[in-house]
């Protein structure tokens, strides 16, 4: 009796399991279906490249496109250098003690604020206390400081992971530690560094929130043949407001006054999706790539 | 090379737990000297204190001298990295940077300032030379080191350390993790580089002791029991616990 | 000594002497100070967002002069006089905790089919469609709940479609990832022999699940929903999207209702610095604040549990 009550409970646990995780490759299929099925038809090239619309129809996502972009390379040039030295730090200076745990906590927290938060953060200390205003970057410093402690953990994690013996070759071989870092380990921890990276890009590249309140709402007319970074029509000053493609998806979807504002958020949304699926895939790929580049290639320099 | 280099009441701590105790040793020129004993013994830990790698591992804590010249290596004012400069180091498990093979020996000069190509080619190939490795790598010198096999991998680890013209060359079982053909190549190369350089090898086994080595020291539980001329350990030790030892009642 | 003779070779005074004018001495001070300033950097973004946000948000109180009492627990919000912010506060956690309950089982069920159903294929399609689940910004998760939940409740289930029930299946997906790769580490990270015991005692699979596995794990399977709750409490445009945004305790799960997010999202551009109605904003920033330490405390906690 008891065993075939077990036997029958197993059963169904195991169906109830199994029915659930197909559900959730089925959420998935079905989301990444529904947007690019709803998207695509929407996306040609006059679509990528023309400038929105506030009132008429056959707006498109051009300047959107381009801000992401741009600012998802000025967010990355602040946090590269310190993401990667904070891990670095955590992964080769850090003594185990108070201090760096407290450093620990800091990561933590960091990372578990809302988005929101940090563009809050931004728009008072950045927009208005350092008078950047509106701007790609008041954006840029705000994602840096939303993106950092990722990377400072993904650096650390990927220091960790290099042999420890190849610290101590450097060593004996009465190199200093900074010059073992950067001559040693940097070039067999890069490829999960640029995985890193790539992934985190992905995340720059979705984030609206912490965007609204930094780098603004509007995106005043481009001049693309202006590449004076100076001047305020110019795509690359970097004091000029600029909405991104998330930011504009999230404004079309509750404020479009246009008519077709649904297709056009399903078309911004497909390209968004589309591109960070290129970014995973291609973080993958290129570590996979470097991986073997810097490890058993035929020939390397 | 009439320098002298020895330790003086050298000990290792990590925390509470003395690893080496107070041993004093000197390791006479143009010689090969042997370290042997059971597992932990402390004789890797003696060894790896003679460069003060000891010095990376927070928990470690090195007292006594080290004594190179008359002067004091474990002084801490003494520049740790001109040190590790003279003294070079290869472990059991073979550590080529993931480099190509011509960059992982010239790495150690270019560090220290040497820029002229045929200076470098000079270097890399007299190291490889030295380490009897240039004739099976010299036409493939920019693939990656870790193309190579174990035994020559080992070797390359060797003629890195050679590269900066180290005065001693600490070896912490170098062949251990070798096949026996590697691991003859490698006692070869320790004999023959014993005319340059003071060569320190620990090792477990003995027979490689009793080939490649001068002065054998015996380490027990920390503390070195006997030290001789090789011939007199292997065939007369003064001590029981040395006799036993080597005999193989134990370890 | 010939090997020594040449320029390589140092005697033990010069090793001492020239300590301050070598390269390895300053390259050393470069790379400590270089990370060091790296490090102090975040600390210092870390204190000035804690400091700004408080400050501002506590002017509310200390300033304004509106009592904890009527923020906390006044019903209505009213920009120009009376500012409960009890209607956001209670969106927030409805959203919240109804987002973990459909999210937590959902995570498990997944994470246990790629453990201890089927170790090997069960990972290898359900682990990229999380990961590429968690890939997906905020913003779509909001235009697909616009364009498909709100109207699917609409025409199903009643109401306008915009409200709690919206808003948490769409932060269920959300947080869907984050719960189930986190369940999964921990599932995987037990000892095999543990699993294997408990069969060999004739126990059946979904006994040796629900006896030995998850209870063992279990500080580290909530840890998965405490994230993903994180998440979710700070979530502000997929909510702000679907939630219908109506600043009033709402009296059914299809009614509109506001969040904290959702608030903030839409009022902190058209309100002006230094206005009561934007400090009490602000006020409700350092709720997210607070909450976020809350957050990271009770994760802290389950992790020492999980330790033991």
């Amino acid at each position: 009796m008891m065993i075939k009550k077990a036997k029958r409970a197993d059963k169904i646990a195991t169906i109830v399991i199994c029915f659930f995780a197909m559900l959730i490759v089925a959420i998935l299929v079905g989301l990444l279906g529904f947007i690019i099925v709803r998207g695509l038809g929407h996306i040609n090239w006059h679509f990528l490249t023309s400038a929105p619309q506030m009132i008429r129809g056959g707006g498109g996502i051009g300047p959107q496109l381009f801000n992401s972009v741009f600012l998802l390379i000025l967010t990355l040039i602040i946090t590269v250098p310190l993401g990667w030295g904070g891990g670095i730090y955590m992964a080769e200076y850090a003594k185990p003690g108070k201090i760096t745990n407290v450093i620990r906590l800091v990561v933590e927290v960091l990372s578990s604020f809302p988005s929101i938060v940090i563009g809050l953060f931004g728009l008072l200390v950045l927009v208005n206390a350092f008078g950047l205003g509106f701007s790609l970057l008041a954006g840029a410093m705000a994602l840096a400081v939303f993106n950092l402690p990722l990377m400072v953990r993904t650096t650390e994690q990927a220091f960790r992971a290099v042999p420890k013996e190849q610290k101590e070759a450097g060593y004996a071989l009465g190199l200093s530690k900074w010059k073992i870092i950067t001559s040693i380990l940097l070039p067999v921890a890069l490829p999960s560094l640029i995985t890193g990276t790539i992934l985190a890009s992905g995340r720059i590249f979705g984030e609206a929130a912490a965007l609204m309140f930094t780098a603004g709402m509007s995106s005043p007319p481009l001049d693309f043949t202006d590449w004076n970074p100076l001047s305020s029509r110019s795509p690359i000053n970097p004091l000029r407001p600029a909405e991104t493609l998330a930011v504009h998806i999230w404004k079309v979807n509750s404020e479009g006054l246009a008519p077709d504002a649904k297709e056009i958020a399903a078309g911004a949304s497909a390209v968004l999706v589309i591109l960070i699926l290129c970014f995973n895939l291609g973080a993958r790929w290129l570590g996979r790539v470097a991986y073997r580049k810097f490890t058993a290639a035929k020939r390397i320099d | 090379m009439s320098q002298a280099f020895g330790t003086e009441h050298l000990s290792v701590f990590y925390g509470d737990f003395e690893a080496v105790k107070g041993i004093s040793l000197e390791f006479p020129a143009q010689s090969v000297t042997a370290l042997i004993g059971p597992s932990g013994c402390g004789k890797s830990t003696f060894l790896r204190s003679l460069n003060r790698m000891n010095d990376t591992i927070s928990q470690a804590r090195t007292t006594g001298h080290i004594w190179m010249n008359g002067s004091d290596l474990n002084d801490p004012a003494t520049d740790v990295i001109k040190l590790r400069q003279q003294i070079g180091m290869v472990w059991q498990k073979p550590n080529p940077f993931f480099k190509s093979i011509y960059n992982n020996i010239a790495f150690g000069p270019r560090y220290r300032g040497m820029k002229k190509k045929k200076q470098l080619d000079e270097i890399v190939e007299n190291s490889l030379r030295k380490a009897a490795l240039w004739d099976e790598v010299k036409d493939r010198l920019n693939e990656s080191a870790l193309s190579l096999s174990g035994g020559q991998q080992q070797r390359l680890c060797i003629a890195r350390a050679l590269s900066v013209n180290p005065n001693i060359l600490l070896l912490d079982e170098p062949a251990s993790a070798l096949d026996p053909v590697s691991t003859g190549k490698i006692e070869e190369l320790i004999s023959e580089l014993k005319n340059e350089l003071r060569i320190v090898i620990v090792t477990h086994n003995m027979q490689q002791a009793a080939r490649v080595s001068d002065y054998t020291a015996y380490f027990y539980l920390g503390k070195m029991i006997e030290r001789d001329k090789t011939d007199k350990i292997f065939t007369n030790p003064e001590n029981k616990l040395t006799q036993d030892y080597i005999s193989g009642r134990f370890g | 000594m010939g090997q020594m003779g040449k320029s390589t070779s140092l005697n033990h005074n010069d090793m001492k002497k020239s300590k301050r004018r070598e390269k390895h001495y300053w390259e050393e001070w470069v790379g400590r100070i270089y990370t060091s300033i790296c490090v102090v950097l975040l600390l210092v973004v870390i204190v000035s967002i804690v400091f700004f946000v408080s400050s501002k948000g506590l002017a509310t109180f200390f300033e304004n002069g509106v009592s904890l009492k009527e923020f906390f627990t006044g019903r209505t919000w009213n920009p120009d006089e009376s500012f409960g912010a009890l209607p956001f506060i209670t969106g927030s956690f409805a959203v919240t905790l109804l987002a973990a309950l459909i999210a937590g089982p959902l995570g498990l069920c997944a994470a246990l089919f790629m453990t201890e159903i089927l170790p090997g294929r069960g990972k290898r399609i359900l682990q990229p469609a999380v990961e590429l689940l968690s890939g997906i910004p905020s913003v779509v998760y909001g235009f697909i709940g616009l364009s498909v939940i709100v109207p699917f409740i609409r025409d199903y289930i009643g109401g306008q479609g915009f409200g709690i029930l919206a808003g948490c299946l769409v932060l269920s997906i959300m947080i869907l990832p984050t719960i189930t790769s986190i369940m999964a580490d921990a599932l995987a990270s037990l000892p095999g022999g543990l699993r294997e015991s408990s069969l060999a005692l004739g126990a059946t699979r979904w006994q040796t699940i629900s006896r030995v596995v998850i209870p063992t794990v279990l500080p580290a399977l909530l840890t998965g929903v405490v994230l993903g709750m994180a998440r979710a409490f700070g979530e502000a445009l997929a909510v702000q999207m679907v939630i219908g945004n109506a600043p009033h305790v709402p009296g059914s799960l299809t009614e509109s209702a506001a969040t904290l997010t959702s608030t903030i999202t839409l009022s902190m551009g058209n309100t002006a610095m230094g206005s009561v109605h934007n400090n009490a904003l602000w006020s409700m920033a350092l709720v997210l604040l607070l909450m976020t330490f809350v957050f990271v405390i009770l994760v802290r906690l389950l992790e020492r549990r999980n330790r033991i």
